[in-house]
């Protein structure tokens, strides 16, 4: 997007994020919030449940919640989906599992991690559980609960939103 | 031309391939992982694995006493927690020598009816979404939502509700829920001929589930299938009828049975099995008789909430009850409940102190998860996912 120079008779009008509109549908803004805007507006979770929010998982994706009028779309490929719920218990036998199918996701990629389970073990204290899957992945958001609500869920993905708008040209660097 | 065929054929090779089908596949419900030798598209081999969600449950009740293992039994199968909590605590009682009183029974066969209804409406709409209808699984999900929004009223929890407690339940039942309830069995069946119109007849879905994993009666019995599984052999089996727990005895309900075995039988059977589960909630909050919803047994049950804010007496014995927990008979107990998976039996072998010495789960859906070889080889690919479905396992009980 080059300079415009603007005859006197076109004024730019401020919108209320700060980009400025010029009245014949001319929109000024940088290539971080154009493309921020477009992966926000349309994030694909890979379809991953291991446990009991996974059944929460599925209220939200089904008609109460409905999670289609935010853009987000279950993808059953790793390859096509933009972040991953690890919802519920993650075994020492499964964690390699996720941790393969987040390998095989492409960049940018994120990570929620979804209910007490997957954020520190939960009340599974035992020989067979992993204590929180961030001890193998890198997690972006954290949603408290057993299972959370799906109020608790839209929160999460929301706050994701909110994270990936923020970001400064991580776009530039996927695979 | 004839020729040209038969020289191609002699020439063409084949191979059989093996494919892992899970643990994140969509259509296993869960982490079951399926190892499948497939000869074109039919399966010669199917090695299912389990263990993939393996939590120690077993090993962990343990290191609980009775009361602080409840909302372990929660998360076996976590989409009819309800009646794996009634199976709990019958198990306990029995264990411990006590009877709840009746009202609290019929609250508990109410509760349990409810979480039999919301875990078929679950096992439906995935069951059709896995063989390709959307439509199903929207209108049952938008269903299901109306009975956690009644479990939500009566305890606070959607899901994992912990509300029955060893010799009653948690709370009394409001007004507000009963009529809520009430509103909903009522219209309970004219949202079952809705999904029925859109299933039951469908050509599509008799293609893909008529003559899809015949498994004969006395097979069945053989491989230990309980539940509707079972029924869909034409065994007439059920633990609510052959040995009644709470106030199944002062119920009429029927047990639908199917004939063949195969995948449309217990398709059959399941959606009879909703229509009675409905019956007897409505029975249930007809019949509810007034009393207390807590055993009169001091010894084993917790003291009420508000004489432990009052009463020094009662704080310390309900101190002691959660630390130490109660002095139980020394001896083993076995009992087993109908849950909508099959029958949940719960093992315990107690040693005469607080928490049990072993605590052992007998899990319909493990049985079922064994009999996958028997019913997808010989078949084809694609029935695979309709028999994963058919049999109804969910992995948090299998693996436990």
């Amino acid at each position: 997007m080059g300079l415009i120079t603007s005859p006197a008779s076109l004024t730019l009008v401020e919108a209320d994020d700060g980009t400025k509109i010029m009245n014949p549908n001319i929109v000024i803004t940088s290539f971080d919030k154009i493309i921020n805007w477009a992966r926000v507006s349309s994030l694909w979770p890979m379809t991953f449940g291991l446990a009991c929010c996974a059944i929460e998982m599925m209220a939200v994706y089904a008609s109460h919640n409905d999670l289609d009028r935010m853009g987000i779309i279950p993808r059953g490929s790793p390859r096509q989906s933009d972040f991953m719920f690890v919802a519920g218990t993650v075994t020492k036998k499964m964690s390699e599992v996720v941790r393969r199918v987040y390998d095989q996701m492409p960049e940018p990629r994120y990570v929620i991690s979804v209910g007490s389970c997957a954020n520190s073990g939960g009340i599974f204290n035992s020989y067979s559980t992993v204590q929180g899957c961030d001890t193998f992945l890198p997690i972006d958001v954290y949603i408290p609960g057993c299972p959370p609500r799906p109020e608790a869920f839209i929160d999460g993905i929301i706050k994701l939103q909110e994270k990936m708008r923020a970001e400064h040209f991580h776009w530039s660097r996927w695979r | 031309m004839d020729n040209l065929f038969e020289e191609q054929e002699k020439s063409f090779e084949t191979k059989q391939l093996t494919i892992s089908l899970g643990p994140q596949h969509p259509a296993t419900h869960g982490v079951l992982r399926l190892d499948l030798l497939l000869d074109g598209e039919t399966v010669v081999k199917c090695t299912p694995y389990v263990g993939y969600l393996h939590r120690g449950v077993e090993k962990l009740g343990e290191t609980k006493t009775y009361f602080a293992a409840l909302p372990l039994s929660d998360r076996l199968d976590y989409i009819s927690s309800m009646n794996n909590n009634v199976g709990y605590v019958n198990a306990v009682e029995k264990l411990f020598g006590i009877e709840a009183p009746e009202r609290a029974k019929f609250i508990r066969t109410m509760v349990a009816e409810m979480g039999r209804l919301s875990s078929h409406i679950i096992w439906l709409g995935t069951h059709v979404l896995d063989i390709g209808a959307t439509t199903p699984f929207l209108l049952a999900m938008a269903s299901r939502e109306k009975i956690l929004d009644l479990f939500e009223i009566l305890c606070g929890a959607r899901l994992t509700v912990s509300y029955p407690r060893v010799g009653g339940v948690r709370n009394d039942v409001t007004q507000e829920f009963l009529d809520r309830l009430y509103e909903y069995v009522l219209e309970f069946p004219a949202r079952m001929d809705d999904y029925e119109t859109l299933v039951t007849e469908n050509r599509i879905w008799k293609d893909r589930t008529v003559d899809i994993g015949i498994i004969s009666a006395e097979e069945a019995v053989n491989w230990g299938l309980t539940g509707g599984t079972l029924r869909g052999s034409g065994v007439d089996y059920d633990v609510r009828r052959y040995a009644p727990y709470d106030a199944y005895d002062k119920v009429e309900f029927d047990v639908p049975v199917g004939v063949k075995g195969d995948c449309y039988d217990r398709y059959l059977v399941r959606i009879g099995e909703m229509r009675q589960a409905n019956r007897i909630i409505k029975q249930c909050i007809e019949k509810l008789p007034a009393g207390p919803i807590l055993a009169d047994a001091p010894k084993f049950t917790l003291p009420p909430k508000d004489l432990i804010l009052k009463d020094m007496e009662h704080l310390i014995h309900q101190f002691i009850l959660i630390t130490k927990g109660p002095t139980v008979p020394e001896g083993e107990v076995y009992v087993g409940t109908e849950v909508p998976k099959g029958e949940l039996g719960f093992y315990f072998v107690s040693d005469g102190t607080g928490k049990p010495y072993r605590m052992r789960v007998r899990a319909p859906s493990f049985v079922h998860a064994s009999v996958m070889p028997r019913l997808c080889e010989g078949g084809l690919i694609a029935d695979v996912i309709a028999n994963i479905g058919t049999i109804d396992i969910v992995l948090g009980e299998c693996d436990r």
